[in-house]
């Protein structure tokens, strides 16, 4: 029975991708539609121009930063779910901090406000991994908390801004472009989309963050805490110092992905409905990603193909835009479940094998095994 | 505004409130006991609030007043059927369970509206017709001052809620199926050596508890938000899991808790036509509930017990 | 006994797991009265035969029967109904449910839907008055001793009627008081016409109590026999399949030096605020092994602990080489001097899904060469990680997979490499040989022994009597907390030492065996 963990997690992946898929596919044809038309204007919409590949690329860029948030905290065993709220905060500190600041030099003012932003998220998740090394309270329901708290308490915040900062009373002014993370190489390469520099800062903070879990002293030890805490603590390590650690950079990634928000896409900040979407789109990236920093980038590319490309579908086809979010959350679904997907494989190759007899019996274990490496 | 008129609206908002929290928390109780964590109660009570209302607003003109009562029939069945994907992927399929409850929670808004939108052409339904009114206990309304502020003018789903948590603690305790649910819940292997179906106890504390939330988001709906859309369960799947660890994963433990949640969700509301609270800024009243969760779970969580295995997958072997 | 009819009959029994086979055409009978030992080493595949008689496990072929009816066992339930009840070595006890509750659990009387705990409470007085088991019906089940427990494991199986009742490794976490009592039970539960098969690789168990042995080895059933006539030593022999040494490892007398460690007037409590630790004090010199014996829970993980700074000192001295580490954070302690090979392997002792390499890092991996400036250096790690591999003689493919991969064998040796590369004045050793098999435990021995004549102080820790004769030159014996002996090893018995461990002073212990 060992053969049902040999499979490498990214042929996983992808097949809960599949999956996930066809739940949606079917999902159309039970309401109707047409789901191959329907998948086809959801690519149209998302790749079909030069600008709708930036605004792909430009809805990544959250995406990268909560999921690495995420995947840093789920490496010291944590489940964050408040990355929504940090965002949510960073995007508020940030935007707050440049309307606050106008006629600044920029080259001072918006690096400053990027790590104002980030700062605001990190002490959002400095809270629950606080609260959750001192007294033991779970992040899973303090971070909930923590996300309409600061739901109802950022638009508060923006409501009661300075009028002059205000172009109505739910909507701050928009910020100049040269007071922002747009860039004009960007836009203009992708047929003006607002693809900016926090794409780039994406990237750099994904690579950054990837070398201190996996080559640092700092991350082997949270990485020790997360698997075992108490060999961990047996190992002189602190539990307690490493988790609120962990959450905190954690928190740091999300607030930046919000600083990304007001100043590389809104340029704005105006009250929510809701806690940020990209918060928890964030965690499904990082749940699909499987532990894998590389995988977080095509996840984040897929979940951003399919959150633009589903904004276009109800013009195109009238299939609601929701339809994404379900298939969203089956891709995750399987993700969670995917024993069924290692039994399904099991399954195939034993059928195979009975074709074929057993020529090529141990091709995934050693996949496996480099993966470990 | 006398005193009496103050505590009979303070504490039939309060019984509202809770009214929906009860019922679910009282669900959660159900499947940790059984050992399932239940981070998806939020998205079963979604599910439950979108089926009362879609209920609601087919069939009002038929059943009339009892339409809400049929419509919390209805969120208890859409509950079952959506609380099902969380037993399979937990029990069946061992997956964590609260990615498992994540999905659930991603998965119900998306779906609600996606059919709500195909069903009337909108985000979000038009307001329900038949609303859970206000009720007057027969006889008891009639006693002197408490008659006014207990039961009169009060919700009877509470009533009906608080009875609930009675019996479920009859249940858990008192019964054979009680011990046999716990028992899985406190060490699944030894059950399995005894010869009891783990799996299927499991099973049954994830469905109940798909009931339970489901009938709490139907209340929900059909009581407070009147309507379905993305934005009408805000966080009380949530509150009512932690209303079930404050109290301790006992069914009169989460009720109590419930009701205290439910008092301090309804000062946000009613607190406008109270004196004194009415001079707290609204945003405080708003996030009190949030943070007293939180206070709470720091206060209480480190000596609460949750039953030995929850959240701890059983496997078999073969 | 040898008239009286067979109840049980395994025949040709074989299961396989994917490759391995870890039942290989095994031949069992049992009669009706017998108390019938099953001798084997760890892994020799005692606990996958039984398995498949309580109906956790299905055989891969071969035959089962009861009374001479062939039968399938395809769930516990079945094994119930046909009368086969099993006292598992881990206790399967809900600590959050009553003993009655317990007992009663998948059979319960009932009164309509409600559970009839009267009824239940006057079956199990019953029962527990035919068979003299002493157990207090409400209490929970967590807050009772574990001889208790254990009752309450035994009463479980007859509540359903049992007839066979298999004990597995009863002993382990017993006294010697306890296991003499626990031998009188089952004597008893025998002349009452249970049939009784006893899982154990310990010998003298068998030779106190058993009537017949039936001997496993790698998954083969080697030989059975009564137990009458054959000493401890053949059937050590048999178990292991070759002349083993049984109770020697080799060692010269000790030369005890200065004094290492120094504990004054210890005290420590427990998780719950209990006092666990009582103003304890021990030494131990460089070029001895103390032996800490006891029973499980008497202490003994506090202490070490408290020694090793997971947990805090209340009050008293812990001076290592003169300096006091008491309260001192676990690294700090490390770095003064402390090796520490953890009693639960897997638990404290390894990050599981790291690496082979990452493990033998995990107390190093901070300090040059392993890393600089905070940043790793995985050649340095993994090259490390490899030459203790063949130091130690870890077998694994190599230092890349994770330490979940490795047998437990080979996971104690990687801990043990961890831990005494370092060359630290003071080892302490918690129950290092548990559930190894021989070669493995004779292994570790002597690399305690070497330990010790390499002029370290060492501390071994064991619920096992044998183990601790054999390793250690002096032992200290603690019961509630405190030490009540401190005896060399070369001067004392079993006796005194149970006597010890059940709180009993040196004097009086002494004195009552000379009277006896």
């Amino acid at each position: 029975m060992n053969k049902i963990n040999s499979y490498s997690t990214g042929l996983v992946a992808a097949l809960a991708v599949f999956f996930g898929l066809l739940v949606g596919a079917i999902i159309m044809l039970v309401s109707g539609f047409n789901p191959v038309t329907g998948y086809i204007s959801l690519i149209q919409s998302a790749l079909g121009s030069s600008l709708n590949i930036g605004e792909v690329l430009r809805a990544m860029t959250p995406l990268v930063l909560t999921a690495a948030g995420f995947l840093v905290a789920q490496s010291a065993g944590f489940f964050n779910i408040g990355l929504s709220g940090q965002v949510w905060v960073g995007w508020i500190a940030s935007t707050w901090f440049v309307l606050a600041n106008q006629g600044m030099n920029p080259w001072i003012l918006i690096p400053v406000a990027v790590i104002i932003g980030a700062l605001g998220g990190a002490i959002m998740g400095f809270i629950p991994g606080w609260l959750r090394a001192q007294f033991g309270a779970s992040e899973v329901i303090t971070t909930i908390m923590l996300n309409y708290i600061a739901l109802y308490g950022g638009n508060a915040i923006v409501q009661g801004l300075p009028n002059k900062m205000m172009a109505t009373t739910d909507m701050t002014k928009t910020l100049d472009a040269s007071d922002s993370l747009r860039w004009d190489f960007l836009s203009n390469l992708t047929g003006g989309s607002r693809l900016n520099i926090g794409f780039l800062i994406a990237l750099i903070a994904l690579l950054a963050i990837w070398f201190v879990m996996k080559r640092t002293t700092l991350g082997f030890e949270i990485r020790a805490v997360g698997l075992n805490p108490n060999a961990a603590r047996y190992a002189g390590m602190s539990a307690k110092r490493n988790a609120i650690t962990a959450m905190t950079i954690s928190g740091l990634l999300a607030g930046l992905a919000g600083a990304t928000e007001g100043l590389g896409t809104y340029l704005n900040i105006f009250s929510q409905s809701a806690a940020p979407q990209v918060g928890y789109d964030g965690m499904a990236v990082a749940l699909l990603a499987s532990g894998s920093f590389l995988g977080i980038i095509f996840a984040g590319f897929l979940f951003s193909v399919l959150s633009v490309g589903g904004l276009g579908m109800p013009l195109a086809t009238g299939v609601p835009t929701e339809l994404v979010s379900v298939v969203t959350a089956s891709i995750i679904f399987f993700i969670g479940a995917n024993y069924l997907i290692r039994l399904i494989l099991v399954k195939l190759d034993e059928d195979d094998s009975k074709d074929k007899g057993k020529q090529k019996k141990h091709k995934t274990t050693k996949a496996d095994q480099k993966e470990a490496k | 505004m006398s005193v009496e008129t103050i505590l009979q609206l303070v504490i039939s908002s309060t019984l509202v409130y809770s009214a929906p929290l009860i019922f679910t928390a009282l669900g959660g109780t159900f499947s940790e006991r059984a050992g399932i964590v239940n981070v998806g109660l939020e998205g079963t009570m979604i599910m439950g609030a979108f089926a009362g209302v879609v209920f609601n607003l087919s069939f009002a003109d038929q059943f009339g007043h009892a339409t809400p009562w049929l419509g919390l029939v209805a969120g208890a069945v859409i509950g079952l059927i959506f609380s099902l994907i969380h037993a399979i992927a937990t029990v069946t399929l061992r997956a964590d369970h609260i990615v498992s409850g994540t999905v659930m929670n991603l998965m119900a808004p998306a779906l609600g509206v996606y059919i709500i939108k195909l069903m009337y052409g909108k985000g979000q339904t038009s307001m329900i017709s038949q609303n859970f009114g206000y009720w007057n206990v027969p006889g008891l309304s009639k006693i002197p001052f408490i008659g006014p502020i207990l039961f009169t003018k009060t919700s009877s789903t509470a009533w009906v809620a608080i009875f609930i948590a009675f019996v479920a603690y009859w249940l858990l305790y008192k019964t054979r199926f009680g011990l046999r649910l716990r028992s899985v819940g406190e060490n699944p292997q030894a059950a399995d050596t005894l010869g009891l179906k783990v799996y299927t106890l499991r099973y049954a504390g994830v469905l109940i508890s798909g009931v339970l939330g489901g009938i709490g988001g139907a209340l929900f709906a059909q009581s407070i938000a009147g309507n379905f859309s993305a934005s009408t369960i805000v966080g009380q799947g949530y509150m009512s899991m932690a209303a079930m660890i404050f109290g301790r994963w006992n069914p009169i433990g989460a009720m109590g808790a419930a009701l205290f949640f439910g008092f301090s969700q309804s000062m946000a509301i009613v607190g406008a036509q109270l004196p004194v609270i009415n001079q707290i800024p609204a945003v405080y009243l708003q996030v009190a509930p949030y943070v007293l969760t939180i206070l709470i779970l720091v206060i209480f969580f480190a000596k609460s017990k949750a039953p030995a295995a929850d959240g701890i997958n059983y496997i078999k072997s073969v | 006994m040898a008239d009286e009819p067979i109840v049980l009959e395994m025949h040709n029994i074989v299961k396989q797991f994917g490759d391995f086979r870890a039942n290989d055409e095994i031949n069992l009978q049992v009669r009706r009265g017998q108390i019938h030992a099953l001798l084997g080493e760890n892994g020799a595949g005692k606990s996958t035969l039984m398995n498949q008689l309580s109906g956790l496990l299905q055989p891969t072929s071969g035959d089962i029967l009861i009374n001479g009816q062939k039968i399938t066992v395809d769930s516990p339930a079945k094994a119930a109904e046909l009368g086969i009840g099993m006292v598992h070595q881990h206790f399967m006890l809900m600590d959050a449910f009553t003993v009655t509750e317990n007992i009663i659990l998948g059979s319960e009387p009932v009164n309509g839907m409600k559970l009839d705990i009267k009824k239940a409470s006057q079956d199990i007085k019953k029962l527990s008055e035919k068979y003299r088991l002493d157990v207090n019906p409400d209490a929970l089940a967590g807050d009772i001793s574990v001889g208790m427990q254990q009752r309450v494991e035994i009463l479980k199986t007859l509540y359903r009627g049992a007839d066979i009742l298999i004990f597995d490794e009863p002993t382990a976490v017993l006294t010697p008081q306890e296991i003499d009592e626990l031998m009188v039970i089952m004597r008893h539960l025998a002349l009452e016409g249970k049939s009784i098969i006893l899982i154990t690789h310990k010998l003298d168990e068998i030779k106190a109590v058993a009537d017949q042995v039936t001997v496993i080895r790698r998954g083969k059933s080697i030989d059975s026999f009564p137990v009458a006539g054959v000493s401890s030593q053949e059937l050590a022999d048999i178990m292991v399949g070759r002349s083993v040494s049984l109770y020697a490892t080799e060692k010269s007398a000790a030369r005890p030096k200065e004094t290492v460690i120094s504990l004054d007037h210890v005290t420590v409590k427990d998780s719950r605020g209990l006092t666990a630790v009582k103003d304890l004090s021990l030494d131990i010199r460089a070029g001895e092994v103390v032996g800490l014996a006891g029973i499980d829970g008497n202490g003994q993980s506090e202490l070490i602990s408290a020694m090793t700074g997971l947990m805090p000192t209340v009050s008293g001295k812990i001076m290592l080489n003169g300096k006091n580490i008491a309260n001192k954070k676990p690294r700090q302690i490390t770095e003064a001097g402390v090796s520490h090979i953890p009693e639960d392997r897997q638990r404290y002792g390894l990050e599981l899904d790291m690496t082979l390499a990452e493990n033998i890092a995990l107390q190093t991996y901070y300090k040059r060469p392993l890393s600089k400036h905070g940043v790793l250096d995985y050649e340095e790690i993994n090259k490390h990680a490899r030459d203790l591999i063949t130091k130690f003689d870890v077998r694994t493919v190599n230092e890349l997979v994770p330490a979940s991969s490795l047998s437990g064998g080979n996971q104690q040796k990687a801990i043990i490499a961890r831990e005494l590369d370092r060359n630290a004045d003071f080892i302490i050793a918690a129950q290092p040989t548990r559930g190894l098999d021989v070669g493995a435990i004779e292994y570790i021995h002597q690399q305690l022994i070497y330990q010790r004549n390499a002029n370290k102080a060492v501390l071994l820790v064991s619920f096992e009597l044998d183990e601790i004769l054999n390793v250690a030159d002096r032992i200290a014996v603690i019961s509630h907390g405190e030490i009540t002996g401190i005896v060399n090893a070369n001067e004392t018995t079993k006796n005194e030492l149970g006597l010890l461990m059940a709180g009993m002073s040196l004097d009086d212990a002494r004195a009552q065996l000379a009277g006896e």
